[in-house]
């Protein structure tokens, strides 16, 4: 027979964008300690669905952690306090019986709430738009090693591209900043061959979106690496501001 | 302006600011230990330093490095605090990785102004000032350092607050020697671990010789 816990949550309630929300306290019993964070929402779900009450928005949707769209700022922590997990990951064996969990919505000037724990992170893709990509069609995939790249650079590349733009990085940090999401895409494309061609530009560009969006300006506290689900590190962020300042004192 | 108007720009100038100060606390400290190994030697020093036309040109040069490091601090800080959003987290823990001061930069940059305030009636305005003006408003003669130095640090308290203002500073220090260079775009992933133990020792030396006077006179 599976373990089963019982807890206690304290979930963020807010009916729109400028409704005044508050904490609302639910008892969860017997929950499968197997299960994940996002399943024993969806019980809480349909046990208010059942009782005819509004249930709790919260964004999901691969569920095996590489969409990014999952969020929630669990006791403390974004994506919870398991180190490099998203929310849809973690799984309820991590929680003590009794134990009173606090869920939390991102909170941040540029993230506004939609409704309950659900953001609207619409800026992340707008900074995307700004710049986040490669402008010309690089063709099909070339030959292997015909454009040769070094290890290391593609190692640093793929490990930028990891980030899943799940916001956790602004959501944890004490400014505000996107600073490591930025960081981590133009990262990515300024290290490789096809997209070297632009970072000039595109670090110019989406820097210039980030600050028109509200976002903060980054203190180097490192909590954003910390709270990353994909460890994404802030070296890239000494990268981003290498290629913005290089872009400048070229103009 | 890309120096207003970005966020990088504004922690460009941040960063260059906060560099230029490190090195000015660098010859203030290498300066001060003079006073323990020759009050003569010292006091020659503050004599050069006095009212002549470079010390009062790099006097101005400095406070403007000062005046923009804190006028900007002020900026940043209240463009975070508006862009982290009115509702706060009921519930926030901190990570084991990040480090205290890094979080309290503008708590720990306002104790150091504050207590610099004091530094500054204590000696610039009997020294520099006194000089500058003629007028006369200390005990001893404006290019007689040591003596106000040994007068000040005849008292303990004066010693114990010395050397908590230190110990704020090196709290300051060590995120900002480090986030300076990151800012500054020197840094990566090999170098990050180096980078941080140059700000460590930059800024534990730097302490070290600073608190080494009072700490001198408080066993002399």
């Amino acid at each position: 027979m599976d373990k089963t816990i019982n807890v206690t949550l304290k979930i963020w309630r807010q009916a729109g964008p400028k409704a005044k929300g508050e904490f609302i306290t639910y008892k969860m019993d017997n929950v499968s300690t197997d299960s994940s964070f996002l399943e024993m929402l969806d019980v809480l779900n349909e046990k208010l669905v059942k009782e005819h009450k509004e249930p709790v928005a919260f964004d999901h949707d691969c569920r095996e952690g590489i969409c990014g769209m999952c969020s929630l700022y669990i006791n403390g922590h974004p994506h919870g306090k398991d180190s490099e997990t998203t929310t849809c990951q973690l799984h309820m064996r991590r929680f003590k019986d009794g134990e009173t969990i606090t869920v939390e919505p991102w909170r941040s000037a540029a993230f506004p709430v939609i409704k309950d724990l659900m953001v609207d992170r619409g800026a992340y893709d707008k900074i995307i738009q700004a710049g986040g990509y490669v402008s010309i069609s690089t063709g099909g995939v070339p030959d292997a090693n015909a454009i040769p790249i070094s290890k290391d650079i593609a190692d640093e590349a793929m490990d930028a591209a990891t980030c899943i733009g799940c916001g956790a990085c602004a959501a944890a940090c004490k400014n505000g900043s996107a600073m490591l999401f930025v960081a981590a895409k133009v990262s990515q494309l300024a290290l490789l061959p096809q997209g070297k061609v632009e970072a000039a530009r595109r670090a110019k560009a989406m820097v210039a979106k980030m600050d028109e969006l509200g976002f903060g300006n980054c203190t180097n506290t490192g909590a954003c690496e910390a709270e990353c689900p994909k460890a994404v590190s802030i070296t890239h962020i000494a990268r981003l501001n290498r290629e913005f300042l290089k872009a400048k004192f070229k103009d | 302006m890309w120096l207003i108007d970005s966020s990088i720009g504004r922690k460009f100038i941040m960063s260059i600011t906060g560099a230029f100060l490190v090195l000015f606390l660098i010859f203030h400290s290498l300066m001060n230990i003079v006073v323990i190994i020759s009050p003569e030697g010292y006091n020659a020093i503050c004599e050069f330093l006095g009212a002549n036309w470079y010390a009062v040109v790099g006097t101005i040069v400095l406070a403007a490095g000062f005046v923009i490091h804190i006028v900007y601090a002020l900026y940043l800080t209240l463009q975070n605090m508006r862009a982290r959003g009115k509702q706060r987290y009921d519930v926030s823990e901190n990570q084991k990785s990040v480090e205290w001061s890094s979080q309290n930069m503008f708590v720990l940059g306002v104790i150091v102004l504050g207590f610099l305030v004091l530094h500054f009636y204590n000696f610039w305005y009997k020294m520099q000032f006194a000089e500058l003006t003629g007028i006369q408003t200390g005990l001893f003669d404006p290019a007689n350092g040591a003596a106000y130095v040994s007068d000040l640090f005849s008292s303990w308290i004066y010693c114990v607050v010395y050397i908590v203002w230190l110990v704020a500073l090196w709290f300051h220090l060590t995120h900002g020697v480090w986030s300076a260079l990151h800012t500054l775009g020197w840094n990566n992933k090999t170098w990050m671990p180096r980078v941080k133990m140059i700000s460590n020792i930059v800024s534990t030396i730097v302490i070290l010789m600073f608190m080494s006077i009072p700490v001198y006179y408080l066993f002399s």
